[in-house]
């Protein structure tokens, strides 16, 4: 009910978050505090410190920038599923961030917290991994940038360093592709029981079009998003439909292994069983949008 | 105006100050030199206390005091258990206010520490050290009747054995041989048996539980603010363990945040608040955190249930038998053996003719959260059993459950109908409400899209109920013969002030229903003064006449018609002052609209506002008539009311994931003239879609070792704005034949349908898919997982 004691601190810049970050050992960043807080107020997180970063205006920007996009990492779920641009270059990243825990929720959690918090059944690891985005970070050692396919390793785990500090959300543009995110979510906590990111590329040819490129990744079901490249490459050069659209979704189970994730809500064998129906319906949405490109 | 306010859609009047957060619930009261408490909860669901230590909190910054059950035993008495159930060999339990010995479910207060601060007190809970040593647990009720299962308790309050954990076996038969009907049915007719789990739920009431204690040592008063539904019976219920005597203690139900029932008991921790206050003699206030109510405020439903009803081959019932093991948790709450029997066996005649029916409920101890009354109590889990019937007996017979409803109502009645519980209903046309119903819905077509089979993989279904629920709670000579220890009437005083303004002090206590509202559309309607002319005061024991409380549907029931009737005794005492003003005879005398005025000369009247005044500064009344205009009416209800309806929705069922859509549903209600139809629409809005999270989503689920796995919110899944369709609402009115106002009751009635109309919607969905039963909640894995099976794989 109560957070433990924790010392406060507010920063006004990036540069000033750095260095509080570094005076600060075993701080932690406060941004939309939708993850943080219920942790501290059930004491399973107990940092000396926090650093609000709620309040550096640079972070909050969602721009166009070299043919793709760059997204605050303080940018709110909720600014991001109505952003034209994010709609136009990168649908399936508005589309999940739209469906995001509730109104409260979206209209504070940040996309940077989700991201660094790295829930395994958080919806945005999966979409940032299926559109190719990268994670620029800053720390004492510099700036950096990170692949979200490198960046989550484990369940609430990132290679993010101690004293680095995630800025930007970095997404080429998803222009002539069709990308969409479909999600089986919790009725409670509204977190993905099974999420799906698909970016697929069509060709332009005459007669029934098959796909040339696809991307997809798929969360919830294991510690970490999953880049699904057993269901890619079973799609490439074939029509994103039927037959041929669920075998390629059925080559998830590859994908993933056999260790899933399971709760009293939906067991690791039920998940299994039913994530080629999300992968199938994930994929013939990015497919449907692709077309109309 | 006036004489049309009832029946009218005014807004509100709770609503500004609940909207703009400048409502004061418990929560919000702040005394000087006030002091918070915390409780610690054993976390265990059985085990024998060991040793507890407390120096280390006692030394914690901030801490006051540290007290465990070694202070409280003697000084507070065990927790009382009301509804004394009678020819059901009732075995209460021992209910410490802190366990000393052995602790019985998870919420069991085994210390309190007492800070400054709440946040010290909640950092010192941690330092204190208790050992335990574990026993063994049972959460299923049915288990726990068995031989061998874990103990509770070895005796109850009066030293007697308590075996098999078995706090009551309750009996309810009528009408003919049941044993016959069924011989009958097996031999040539139908027999149809259906296990039923009525799982657990948690009530979530928005504001959780809490207490703020005040006692003055000079005078030997205490002031409890409560978060109670029900703050007379608290009083009494407050002096029974704490020994201060009731002309001493004043309890108060601030704003209280909804309760559906989980605010009706008295709780230990509202006694070990008291307890803090008087030994500490400064005010002290415990407040609740959700993990806490989860653990440790009432649950609801938990039936174990078989069941089988008798039919013959053309669908007509012709006996109904059921066997129910009810969960208690692990002591007997305040009202709890009430609710699975009186509130739920009395109503197994549903809305049907049923020639003999017999039900066995067995109460019994398990290590859970205690179980109380939540919103419909008892009747939900009536109306499923013969709603799923039914269904099934259709299905069985290739009928349309539409028309075995019809084969078997009871037929129209205007003024009492006795059925074979020995309940006499009042009034109800069953029949009409279910035809209006699938008019209004196109039911016959929409069975028709039905027949075209599955789109895309997507099973559409239809499910109907039809209720009858027992309201207005109810005369008080029969509560006296079911045990209820206390009356069940209400009261009301109504005060006009010389500018004939209008004070009503109740003793029913709204938390939620906007009863404020409604109770000043009925003053205004029965003397024709300004709705915004009256002040309802509520939920103050030192201000307001004694209450029962509300919960059962019973405010508007039973407070609204003492109300009517206080204000028709003013009515009649304006009369005669009126006449005395006028000059005229009072036999001469006609009233219209808050006027008074002789017969055939309106425009020569008296207003209520007029006689308001004369009546107060008193300078000329009739011979014999005392000065002032007030009233004070106790209302004792001649038989309880019986609202009625029938429900229908209609799912999708997507056959691939399991996953369930509510695609449509409808409620008929008929709960008599409506004083607000939008308050009655609002209560069955919220109450069907508390029975739509039965069907679909919520459950409380223990672990083997009887630890609540669904503790937060973000496990226990409530129903979600965006999870519904638009709720179609329309209504018959059929007026009480025995109420003052005509009007039943209306809190209860959408939950008491919804959830049986939501289940039989899946199952009908799942039916060409050889699906018959799933347990609830209807989550998409227990669906997925019952299509597999009935698939063959």
């Amino acid at each position: 009910m109560f957070a433990a004691d924790f010392d406060y601190y507010r920063a006004g810049s990036v540069a000033e978050a750095g260095q509080l970050l570094a005076q600060h050992p075993g701080a932690k960043l406060l941004a939309g505090g939708h993850s943080l807080i219920p942790l501290l107020k059930l004491r399973l997180a107990v940092p000396p410190a926090l650093i609000d970063i709620g309040r550096v205006a640079e972070l909050r920007d969602i721009a166009l920038e070299g043919g793709g996009l760059r997204i605050g990492a303080l940018a709110t779920h909720a600014e991001i599923a109505r952003s034209d641009a994010v709609r136009e270059h990168a649908a399936a990243l508005a589309e999940a961030a739209g469906q995001i825990g509730d109104p409260a929720v979206r209209n504070r959690g940040t996309i940077g917290g989700n991201v660094a918090h790295a829930d395994p059944a958080s919806d945005l690891p999966a979409v940032l991994v299926a559109l190719g985005a990268t994670l620029a970070v800053t720390g004492q050692g510099g700036e950096r940038s990170i692949d979200a396919g490198d960046f989550f390793t484990g369940v609430m785990m990132t290679s993010l360093g101690e004293d680095e500090l995630l800025t930007s959300v970095r997404i080429p543009s998803a222009a002539g592709r069709g990308t969409a995110y479909v999600k089986f979510s919790h009725p409670a906590s509204r977190y993905a029981v099974i999420g799906v990111a698909a970016s697929v590329a069509l060709d332009a040819g005459p007669g029934e079009s098959v796909c040339t490129d696809a991307s997809v990744a798929i969360g919830g079901l294991v510690p970490g998003p999953v880049r699904c490249s057993a269901v890619e490459e079973a799609l490439k050069g074939r029509a994103p439909s039927g037959e041929a659209l669920a075998a390629a979704a059925a080559a998830v189970a590859q994908d993933l292994g056999g260790d899933l994730l399971g709760d009293v809500f939906a067991s690791a064998d039920y998940r299994g069983a039913v994530a080629p129906v999300y992968v199938e319906r994930a994929i013939a949405a990015a497919a449907g949008r692709a077309t109309q490109a | 105006m006036s004489s049309r306010i009832f029946g009218s859609r005014i807004r509100r009047r709770e609503d500004p100050r609940l909207i703009t957060g400048s409502a004061v619930y418990t929560g919000d009261i702040e005394l000087p030199g006030m002091v918070h408490a915390a409780m610690l909860r054993c976390g265990h669901a059985h085990a024998r206390i060991t040793r507890i230590a407390t120096e280390q909190a006692e030394a914690a910054p901030g801490v006051v005091a540290v007290y465990t059950g070694v202070d409280t035993d003697g000084v507070l008495q065990p927790m009382p258990c009301a509804w004394l159930l009678p020819d059901a060999e009732l075995k209460i339990a021992p209910y410490p206010c802190i366990a000393k010995d052995v602790v019985r479910y998870t919420g069991d207060v085994v210390a309190v520490v007492v800070a400054e601060s709440a946040h010290e007190a909640y950092d010192a809970l941690d330092l204190i050290e208790v050992d335990y040593e574990p026993l063994p647990a049972v959460i299923d009720p049915e288990e726990a009747a068995r031989a061998g299962a874990p103990e509770l308790h070895a005796k109850d309050i009066n030293g007697d054995d308590i075996s098999g954990n078995q706090a009551f076996h309750w009996t309810v038969a009528g009408g003919g041989d049941v044993e016959l009907a069924f011989a009958e049915a097996e031999a040539d007719g139908v027999v149809i048996k259906e296990r039923i789990l009525q799982q657990r739920l948690i009530p979530n009431a928005m504001e959780t539980r809490g207490a703020v204690a005040q006692y003055n040592r000079a005078t030997g008063e205490l002031t409890l603010w409560n978060t109670t539904q029900n703050p007379h019976i608290l009083r009494f219920l407050c002096s029974v363990v704490t020994g201060v005597p009731e002309d001493k203690l004043r309890v108060i139900a601030p704003e209280v945040g909804g309760g559906f029932g989980s605010k009706i008991a008295a709780y230990p921790a509202d006694f070990v608040t008291v307890f803090c206050a008087m030994r500490l003699g400064r005010p002290v206030k415990w407040i609740e955190s959700r993990s806490e109510n989860y653990q440790a405020t009432t649950h609801g439903r938990d039936h174990v249930q078989d069941v089988e009803l008798a039919a013959t081959k053309d669908g007509r019932i012709t006996g109904l038998r059921c066997t129910v093991y009810a969960g208690m948790g692990a002591y007997l709450s305040t009202a709890a053996p009430g609710i699975p029997t009186i509130l739920h066996g009395l109503m197994l005649s549903g809305c049907y003719t049923i020639p003999a029916l017999k039900e066995d409920v067995y109460g019994v101890y398990t290590n859970g959260v205690p179980v109380e009354a939540y919103r419909g109590a008892g009747r939900p889990e009536a109306t499923f059993i013969l709603e799923r019937l039914v269904d099934m007996l259709a299905n069985r017979l290739g009928m349309d459950p539409a028309d075995v409803r019809i084969k078997n109502f009871i037929p129209k009645f205007d003024d009492g109908h006795e059925v074979v519980t020995t309940l006499n209903y009042d009034s109800g046309d069953y029949p009409g409400a279910l035809s209006k119903l699938l008019e209004h819905t196109g039911y016959r077509a929409l069975r028709e899209r039905q027949r075209a089979g599955p789109s895309n993989g997507k099973y559409m279904g239809l499910g109907l109920t039809s209720y009858v629920e027992i309201c207005g709670l109810g005369p008080s000579q029969v509560a006296g013969a079911i045990g209820f220890q206390g009356g069940l009437w209400e009261s009301a005083i109504v005060r006009f002030h010389p500018t004939g303004k209008v004070h009503v002090f109740i003793g029913a206590s709204p938390h939620g229903q906007g009863e404020e509202t409604t109770f000043a559309q009925i003053v205004a309607s029965e003397i024709g003064v300004d709705v915004a002319d009256v002040k309802i005061f509520h939920g103050d024991t030192d201000s307001t006449p004694m209450g029962w409380g509300t919960y059962g549907s019973r405010t508007t029931a039973v407070g609204g018609a003492a109300l009517a009737l206080a204000v028709r005794k003013i009515r009649d005492k304006a009369k005669v002052v009126a006449a005395h003003l006028l000059e005229a005879s009072v036999e001469d005398m006609d009233y219209e609209d808050g006027k008074f005025f002789v017969k055939g000369s309106p425009d020569r009247a008296k207003t209520i506002q007029d006689v308001a005044l004369m009546a107060n500064v008193a300078w000329t009344l009739p011979e014999g008539v005392e000065a002032g205009l007030e009233a004070t009416t106790f209302y004792d209800p001649p038989n309880f009311v019986f609202p009625y309806g029938a429900h229908l929705a209609v799912v999708e069922v997507d056959a691939r994931t399991g996953h369930v859509e509510l695609t449509g549903y409808t409620a008929l209600d008929d709960c008599g003239p409506q004083i607000n139809p939008t308050i009655v629409e609002g209560q069955v809005h919220g109450g069907v879609v508390q029975g739509v999270g039965q069907a679909l989503w919520e459950g409380a689920a223990y672990d083997e070792s009887g630890q609540l796995v669904t503790g937060s919110m973000l496990d226990y899944a409530l129903p979600r704005a965006d999870q519904l369709p638009d709720l179609d609402v329309i209504s018959t009115v059929t007026p009480s034949p025995h109420h003052p106002l005509g009007v039943k009751g209306v809190g209860e009635a959408g939950t008491i349908a919804s959830t049986a109309a939501v289940y039989n919607a899946v199952m009908d969905a799942l039916r060409p898919l050889g699906v018959t039963r799933v347990d609830m909640p209807l989550t998409p894995e227990r669906v997925w997982r019952a299509i597999q099976e009935a698939q063959g794989s």
